[in-house]
């Protein structure tokens, strides 16, 4: 895979747009999936996930083609969502709670069309859990923990994707899975 | 908690697939003796797997269409050179057809009577162009819709447009000899023609370009 998407890098780098197609259509998901689960919102995270495969186009000249591409836009994509995550304004959560219906949330309240079966309901709900409890989590916990159990990567990409040692990646994945621990175990 | 605080060290080393055969031993023991470690590290597990378990989700459908229209245009230069250079004769023929076919299939249409290109020595019998004998002609000679005698000799092309070409023992041309007699071939002869003017224009463009 790689080996296709080194070639189409350098076609972009000849000035072929449509060659960039082909790779946003290799790690759209991976990109999209990234974003989702730092954000915890889907719109945002589309918003983010095209800034980055634009972002990472515009700069493609600066990209060294000796590193694998994943990376470089892995690290593009995690620093967009950084960004988003601190310029955000805390007024507004759809998961923030209305006063007066304890337990309930915006975004339970949010009709669904269809009557889904209820171990369906169920485990959209263990999944709306555990992206709170991810999205409860610092920014730089949270990096580590979905790159390393999303997105599953080695210890060793995660510490080139961040730009950070390993001891310090390792230092955070401990903490981050210390912090679900304790926010996950009664679930 | 009155265990050694090392050992949630261990428990982590152990997630990261990264402890030594000592420390494991040692976490092993801890663990079959002590609940309360078991449950921290059934815990630990559980918090991974929930996470782990979240499904996983794709891009929306127009994801990549929306990307590849937000990126910056190409510039009009780049994109026009490059596509010039992996197509060049596709380049000429399309601006043939698109500003010259025009006219010169008018030209065709219109010009079916004779024609020949003007140099003092020819001799012209009907629809006959003769280079005479012991004669030069200098320069290229065409000959449109008629015949052509060679049997002295031209300096240059000879280029004969629906006619026909009959050469003489002791004629001679320097230069090339076409013979045109379909109308595509015609185009065909222009479009070579253009193949050259537009390499020299496009060279030309772009020394010029490259000062701005
Ligand atoms: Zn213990």
């Amino acid at each position: 895979m790689e080996t296709i998407v080194k070639h189409r890098i350098k076609q972009v780098i000849k000035g072929d747009q449509n060659a960039y197609g082909e790779i946003v259509e290799v790690y759209k998901d991976k990109v999209f999936q990234l974003c989702y689960r730092m954000l915890g919102n889907r719109h945002e995270a589309e918003d983010i996930a095209q800034e980055a495969f634009i972002r990472a186009y515009i700069n493609i000249n600066s990209f060294n083609q000796n590193l694998k591409f994943s990376t470089w836009l892995y690290r593009i994509a995690t620093n967009l969502c950084i960004d988003r995550i601190r310029k955000k304004k805390p007024d507004y959560f759809l998961d923030a709670e209305v006063p007066g219906t304890e337990g309930l949330t915006m975004y339970s309240q949010v009709p669904s069309e269809t009557p889904l079966p209820e171990d369906e309901v169920e485990s959209l709900e263990l999944q709306d859990t555990i992206q709170k409890e991810i999205s409860k989590l610092p920014d730089k916990y949270r990096s580590v923990i979905v790159l390393k159990y999303i997105e599953e990567l080695s210890l060793n990409e995660i510490s080139e994707i961040l730009d950070l040692p390993l001891g310090t990646v390792k230092t955070r994945i401990h903490r981050g899975r210390e912090a679900l621990r304790q926010q996950l175990r009664h679930v | 908690m009155k265990c050694p605080e090392q050992l949630i060290d261990y428990m982590h080393e152990y997630l990261d697939d990264e402890i030594t055969e000592e420390h494991e031993k040692i976490l092993r023991e801890h663990l079959q003796s002590c609940t309360d470690c078991q449950e921290y590290f059934r815990e630990l597990n559980k918090a991974i797997a929930l996470v782990q378990s979240t499904s996983h989700i794709h891009a929306p459908d127009d994801f990549t269409s929306k990307v590849m229209a937000g990126l910056p245009k190409e510039k009009k230069r780049t994109g026009v050179q490059r596509w010039f250079r992996s197509h060049p004769l596709l380049t000429a023929a399309s601006l043939f057809l698109a500003l010259m076919a025009g006219s010169i299939l008018t030209t065709w249409n219109e010009d079916h009577q004779f024609s020949v290109s003007k140099q003092p020595n020819l001799i012209v019998e009907n629809d006959t162009v003769i280079v005479p004998e012991g004669e030069v002609v200098k320069g290229d000679v065409v000959v449109r819709n008629g015949k052509v005698k060679i049997e002295g000799e031209v300096q240059g092309n000879v280029t004969v447009i629906n006619g026909e070409k009959y050469m003489a023992s002791a004629g001679n041309v320097t230069g090339e000899i076409t013979e045109v007699n379909e109308v595509f071939e015609w185009i065909w002869y222009h479009i070579k023609k253009t193949v050259k003017n537009t390499a020299n224009l496009f060279d030309h463009d772009e020394k010029e370009q490259s000062f701005q």
